[in-house]
């Protein structure tokens, strides 16, 4: 195992719903720079259109994914808790979180390198189909949800 | 026809004719939202409607403007009744103005309601969208009183906002009974809000029950009960075992003039509270 890991973050990634399954090598290749971090609520862990560099694990807690609007206050638009990622912009060019991330509550999470999950994808596709493929669901279902809330379903 | 061949609507013989309504009195108003209040009704004489089962509604009549089917939210053996309504038409508009000491027609109780009874032994899922909670209430108070009788019950609740939530303070107080899973959720928030955001769908995944063995009741708008259904089935609940509380224009409400016609089922009659088996294939056309 390469030393620089810290193995506690392996065991959660290696934990985490999303990586189930995916070969340990893998999981430590992306826990290097990884690490624990704990939020209480309020405490905003991502701001929209700061530099998205990081994929987060949610291991216990509930954060809130709020959008902004110039003459409005925040609006939360979504929820997320344990056993979900919060995060995709590390993904996507320019690497801009496209909303806030704020704890609900003490919040434990895992934080993840985009640069080097990026580099890592890039290197070995057989891994970047496998994440991908796990990804893609995940996505899926968000904008599904998305559209759900757009029928307004408790509308009149 | 002859009004003699008119069908029992369930009311008391003394009720006379079973299109007449039978005044009762606001006793209370109790303001749930912008647009919905929650009233107290009493019989204004001894002349009262008949029991009510959970799911039934009754015809509330704003004297002067017309009727409306207002589903049961509660009520007591003495004859009091509860009613939620929320501020749409004509109708339920002078229904949400009415005060204190005011008079109002109430007809009723019709149509099949939750099938409580035949859900003991088995686990539940209630999911209530919108003003899907008044429905849904007296059953939810008559699975409390014979809680042992059933397996695990999860509540769903969902709404647009934290301020469109009805009966919020009684569902804060469920959610702290140890027999019991609540979730609340609604699709967007502000800041002063720390409960789940997400569409009611999203909590199904996470509600604990056997599929096999269970039960669910979901009632909204067509739309969150069809979604809902859908994420049921997908967890394997069986569609037979899903019912759904169906809402169409009723005018007679006992199955004579066709306003609540839906395919070959009269609503006010066969339903509300339908089958997601029988109405599956329906909840998928533009119009029936």
């Amino acid at each position: 195992m390469n030393p620089e890991v810290n193995h506690k973050v392996v065991r959660e990634i290696a934990s985490h719903p999303f990586f189930h399954g995916m070969s340990r090598e893998f999981v430590e290749t992306i826990a290097v720079e990884g690490e624990e971090r704990l939020f209480v609520a309020d405490d905003m862990i991502a701001s929209e259109g700061g530099e998205a560099d990081v994929l987060y694990l949610v291991l216990e807690g509930k954060v809130a994914l709020e959008l902004e609007a110039a003459d409005r206050p925040p609006i939360t638009v979504q929820t997320v808790g344990p056993g979900e990622l919060v995060g995709w912009s590390w993904l996507v060019p320019p690497h801009r979180w496209r909303f806030n991330v704020r704890a609900l509550k003490r919040t434990r999470l895992v934080a993840l390198d985009g640069g080097i999950i990026r580099r890592t994808l890039h290197a070995r596709p057989d891994w970047g189909f496998e994440f991908m493929v796990r990804f893609m669901p995940l996505l899926a279902e968000r904008l599904e949800n998305t559209r759900i809330q757009l029928l307004d379903i408790y509308g009149r | 026809m002859a009004v003699s061949t008119l069908p029992d609507p369930a009311s008391p013989a003394d009720a006379g004719h079973p299109l007449a309504p039978i005044p009762y009195v606001v006793r209370a108003v109790a303001t749930e939202t912008p647009d919905i209040v929650t009233l107290t009704l009493v019989p204004r004489s001894t002349k009262r409607t008949g029991p009510f089962r959970p799911g039934q509604f009754n015809m509330l009549y704003a004297f002067g403007v017309g009727e409306s089917a207002i589903s049961i939210s509660g009520g007591s053996p003495d004859g009091q009744l509860i009613h939620t309504v929320q501020s749409l038409g004509k109708v339920s508009n002078a229904l949400t103005r009415l005060t204190p000491g005011d008079t109002v027609g109430v007809r009723g109780p019709y149509g099949r309601g939750w099938p409580v009874a035949e859900a003991k032994g088995r686990d539940l899922v209630i999911v209530a969208g919108g003003l899907g909670l008044p429905p849904l209430r007296p059953a939810l108070y008559e699975i409390f009183r014979n809680r042992e009788a059933y397996g695990r019950v999860e509540i769903i609740d969902g709404a647009r906002t934290p301020k469109n939530l009805v009966f919020y303070d009684e569902v804060q107080g469920w959610r702290r009974r140890s027999d019991l899973r609540v979730q609340v959720t609604v699709d967007s928030a502000g800041r002063d809000w720390y409960g789940d955001v997400g569409v009611v769908t999203t909590r199904i995944p996470d509600a604990r029950f056997d599929p096999e063995r269970t039960t669910a009741f979901v009632c909204g708008p067509e739309i969150m009960m069809k979604l809902t259904a859908q994420a049921l089935v997908a967890r394997k609940v069986p569609a037979e075992t899903i019912f759904l509380s169906m809402e169409r224009n009723m005018k007679c409400a006992i199955g004579f003039c066709g306003h609540c016609q839906y395919q070959s089922s009269f609503i006010c009659r066969d339903g509300p509270v339908l089958r997601y088996s029988a109405v599956q294939t329906l909840l998928n056309l533009k119009e029936v």
